[in-house]
């Protein structure tokens, strides 16, 4: 197990250190001039701001010293408390590290259900789809049709069909724009209002893949030599389903650490369409604005965040998997 | 109370038609008895163990009967068959080492098999015990993962498991070719004791190593091509074989219990024929060196002696 | 999405076509196959191969689609006398009429237009992403996979590296600094990110492969690594390789549409994604001009779609478990 899950330490620590180096990298030797460039962007009127500002962001690259110093800077800034991820350009003079606190919660609130919910009911229909070839039939179809749905495409269609057409839900914004954020009825009604259409969006692309996967990972787990013994000796199968559903989950589990990315890229352009106030739309008006600063802080923090989400499915992982857990013989690393 | 195959058909469906791995086969193996089946890969041996308890998803229940202790298996209805399964008819089967649930515990997956066949794990656990202890295994290993157990050991745990419910036939299938001679030679032993305590009551044991069937079995049957050759008591189908495929079979072995490190072995040429359409007449004919225009013909499977059957024209 | 990553790399085993009878040991029948027929089957194995392709009705249907799309990118623009970005070529924000057939956009561009030339867009940069993709992802498998050792750790040890890294958040800040000024630009980037399952995939199959005798023969007779990689293992993954192929051009597709999206795509061009992204800002969801974004993204579904039925189909051909059920 210590071993294992070392590994994948190790694979985690490297991972932050390439991420933190190209972030580190790209900056300073890319073409051109990022700084005059973000500064001019800006467009402040008056010329002494424009220069306070550049004297700010020199000073910030710490151009003066040596490349490899510039380097060790930069990871101590980030190992600071709170760690300095600069100032926002686009929303000058509040720190990245702000803008991204605030952003946090509303990408997660879509994120966390939507992860786990589109998992849960994917395999759960994955699962009946492998034993009834009626619901085979419909589920299977179906699911490749969402899983080849983008999502920006879907919340667009959410956006025009729940939103416009029927008008059930507001597609537009976490909140109405008239309430102010606090802990009453009317704001969280407005919240939950806010949060259906770009959940589902996100909720329905997730929901295909897991269905496919499960269903065709319990087909190919119904056929392997255990279930074929159990077959043999007369046990119903009930308990064989059951055995080969639990078989199926650890490559879905697995493949939630895999599928992250795919869902974070999903939750981004789900973003930009419901124009909701979470870090995909702040990566958005980052990207827009050229503020690097902000872009390279919502990337650290994605990054770190994939990391640490991606060490707990490990440590599930070897809860659930005994061959983790002997050290005679680690899943796939 | 025995085992009665009569005429048994089990074909394969395929795109390309039907495969005739098991055609027509007829044979009874008596209480306390232990039958080896032979032949090369591809014979239908494995068909026809499988064929005793339960059909894979490709495989069809063409014709024939399967009396076990004086009832008709219902082989082709799964559900029926389950009646039988475990209690009846067991199996051993060639994939021991990933025969149990990787992600159970041995005796979590044992409780929870015996009890879905309304077996009260409770009350057969001591007996369990014993018969570990039997094979050498400690009673730990029912705590234990199968990955944390040794090739052998697993092999040892699906034996003691198949057998618990003291079946009155046991299918051995392939069990050793996995193993080492040494070990080979253990599980022989092994399944010999078995039926000497009458943990089962009657023993098919597949393989295509005669030598090895020939120091336990009582009668040993040899397959060609979806169909039997040669059935005889173990003593007499070794020394006089009568059908040609069988002595070939034989004389590319190294004498039974006798080492031959110099003698090469005489591997026997050709292949059998495909059994998608098979050709008519004697199948081995292609590859027998004493084939004669008689063989267009079908030999029948008929008793030259008593015990001793044969289906070739020259042994007649 | 998980069966990109489950499906093929996952039945591995059942997936691997079988040695060129040929090159095994002669009489050597050792299989536990019950059919008796693997040898005679495997001798027709490759024209067969072809001849089921061409009859599964889900590599039928699935090919027809992403082939009519393809050639609705090369032939389309033909059709149409307006350039894609060109405003008030017709009326601002009409319906699909016998003169704009799918319509226009807020601005009067021809939604037919921007549909032809994004489908050509969207064809080419998969094309490329998906060949620089396969390239780098079957390298690394083949050389990992069969040199071992000290080279497979590292070669895997940056697999791993790239498949924990959320590849898209890291390709919007690469683009974001060096910008993407033509669809061979993007086709780079995406390709150059978007390999990972392949490299494990291919390294897997290549392991089980290389235990195989025809392998240790060609190795015992002197033949040199790389044209062993290329003659024998390469030829007996091809229909892997092919199913891979397919899966990076509909996982390409949609990666640079959302890029496009973003407004991270090529300046100046027409893709799927780009109307998409227009059809967003302007609001054509609140104005109700459904041609604007239902037809760009209904295309990237379709042959996305397809490519996975494709897929499903050819996954069905290859593995012969799954066909004679």
């Amino acid at each position: 197990m210590g071993r294992y899950l070392g590994r994948k330490g190790l694979i985690y620590a490297l991972t932050l250190f390439v991420a933190v180096t190209i972030n580190w990298m790209l900056p300073r030797f890319m073409p051109g001039d990022p700084i005059s460039d973000m500064v001019s962007r800006a467009g402040l009127r008056d010329p002494e701001a424009a220069a306070r500002m550049q004297a700010y962001y020199e000073n910030l690259f710490g151009l003066d010293v040596p490349i490899w110093q510039q380097y060790l800077n930069y990871w101590g800034s980030l190992f600071s408390w709170p760690p300095d991820l600069g100032i926002s350009m686009w929303s000058f003079p509040r720190p990245v590290g702000d803008l991204v606190m605030g952003a946090l919660p509303y990408t997660l609130a879509l994120l966390i259900p939507a992860i786990l919910l589109s998992w849960y009911v994917g395999n759960k229909l994955g699962a009946l789809a492998a034993r009834r070839k009626a619901l085979d039939n419909t589920v299977l179809p179906v699911s490749y049709l969402l899983t080849a749905t983008p999502y920006m495409w879907l919340a667009i269609l959410l956006v025009w069909f729940g939103g416009m057409q029927l008008g059930w839900f507001p597609s537009s914004r976490a909140y109405s724009g008239n309430l102010v954020p606090e802990f009453s009825m009317s704001f969280i009604g407005s919240l939950a209002l806010h949060w259906v259409l770009p959940f589902l969006s996100l909720f329905l692309v997730a929901l295909g893949g897991w269905a496919i996967g499960m269903r065709n990972l319990v087909i190919y787990e119904l056929e392997s030599d255990y279930s074929n013994y159990l077959g043999a000796l007369g046990a119903p199968p009930r308990l064989i389903r059951k055995y080969a559903f639990r078989n199926a989950m650890l490559p879905q589990i697995t493949g939630l650490a895999l599928q992250l990315g795919v869902v974070l890229t999903g939750n981004i352009v789900t973003e930009v369409v419901f124009n909701y106030p979470g870090l995909g739309l702040l990566l958005l008006n980052a990207i827009t604005s050229t503020d690097f600063f902000l872009l390279q802080g919502i990337v650290l923090f994605v990054v770190i965040g994939v990391l640490i989400c991606n060490f707990v499915i490990d440590i599930v992982y070897v809860w659930v998997d005994p061959r983790t857990r002997t050290g005679l013989q680690g899943a796939s690393a | 109370m025995s085992l009665h195959v009569d005429d048994l058909r089990v074909y394969y469906r395929t795109v390309h038609g039907d495969v005739q791995a098991l055609d027509g086969v007829t044979f009874t193996v008596e209480d306390g008895e232990i039958m080896g089946v032979a032949g090369e890969s591809g014979c239908g041996k494995t068909t026809l163990s499988k064929s005793l308890i339960r059909l894979d998803g490709r495989m069809r229940h063409i014709g024939g009967t399967v009396e076990l202790d004086g009832s008709v298996l219902p082989l082709e209805d799964d559900r029926a068959m389950n009646r039988f399964r475990f209690t009846d008819v067991s199996i051993i089967p060639q994939y021991a080492m990933s025969a149990m649930n990787p992600i159970r515990k041995i005796g979590t997956m044992m409780r929870e098999l015996l009890e879905s066949r309304g077996v009260d794990f409770k009350q057969l656990r001591p007996e369990l015990e014993r018969r570990l202890e039997l094979v050498g295994l400690s009673r730990d290993v029912l705590t234990m993962f199968p990955i944390e157990l040794s090739g052998g050991m697993k092999q040892r745990t699906v034996m003691v498991l198949s057998t618990l419910l003291n079946p009155s036939l046991l299918i051995a299938d392939e069990v050793t070719s996995a193993l080492d001679v040494s070990t080979q030679r253990a599980v022989a032993e092994t399944m010999a004791e078995f039926r000497d305590r009458e943990f089962v009551t009657s023993l098919i044991f597949v393989t295509h190593d005669v030598s090895l069937v020939y120091q336990i079995a009582d009668t040993i049957m040899v397959m060609y091509a979806g169909k039997l050759a040669e059935k005889a008591p173990a003593d007499t189908l070794v020394k006089q074989p009568r059908h040609p495929y069988t002595q070939q079979l034989i004389s590319s072995l190294p004498e039974v219990g006798v080492r031959y490190e110099e003698q090469q072995l005489a591997g026997i040429p050709g292949t059998p024929p495909g059994l998608l359409d098979p050709p008519g007449g004697c199948r081995f004919r292609a590859r027998c060196p004493l084939a004669f225009d008689k063989c267009v013909e079908e030999p029948p499977f008929v008793e030259i002696e008593p015990g001793h059957s044969v289906a070739c024209w020259k042994a007649m | 999405m998980t069966d990109m990553k489950s499906s093929p790399a996952g039945r591995s085993g059942a997936a691997a076509p079988a040695p060129d009878p040929a090159s095994a040991a002669p009489g050597q029948t050792a299989t536990t196959d019950p059919l008796g027929a693997a040898p005679a089957l495997a001798g027709r194995r490759r024209s067969e191969m072809l001849y089921f392709a061409l009859r599964n009705p889900k590599v039928i249907l699935g090919l027809s689609v992403i082939v009519a799309f393809l050639l609705f990118g090369l032939l389309g623009p033909l059709f149409s006398e307006f350039g894609p970005r060109e405003r008030n070529a017709g009326p601002l924000g009409a319906a699909p009429s016998s003169d704009f057939w799918l319509g226009t956009t807020w601005t009067g561009q021809d939604v037919f237009t921007q549909l032809a030339h994004g489908t050509r867009a969207t064809f080419q940069v998969a094309l490329m992403a998906a060949a620089i993709s396969a390239f780098i992802g079957m390298t690394m498998g083949f050389v990992a996979g069969y040199r071992g050792g000290r080279l497979d750790e590292i070669l895997m040890m940056i697999t791993n590296i790239v498949l924990v890294l959320p590849v898209f958040v890291v390709v919007i800040v690469v683009t974001a600094y060096l910008g993407i000024s033509n669809t061979a630009t993007q086709a780079l980037v995406i390709g150059l990110f978007n390999w990972t399952w392949v490299a494990r995939a291919v390294r897997a199959q290549t392991l089980s492969l290389r235990a195989r005798d025809f392998v240790d023969l060609a190795r015992l007779s002197g033949v040199r690594t790389l044209s062993i990689i290329r003659r024998e293992i390469a030829p007996n993954m091809a229909s892997y390789l092919v199913m891979t192929f397919i899966l990076l051009f509909a996982g390409a597709i949609v990666f640079a549409a959302t890029l496009d999206f973003l407004n991270l795509g090529p300046r100046g061009g027409m893709s799927l994604g780009l109307m998409l992204q227009q059809a967003n800002q302007q609001a054509a969801m609140s104005l109700g001009l459904w041609w604007w974004f239902v037809f760009p993204g209904a295309a990237i579904t379709a042959i996305t779609g397809s490519a996975y039925l494709t897929n499903v189909g050819l996954d069905e051909v290859f593995n012969p478990k799954l066909r004679e059920m």
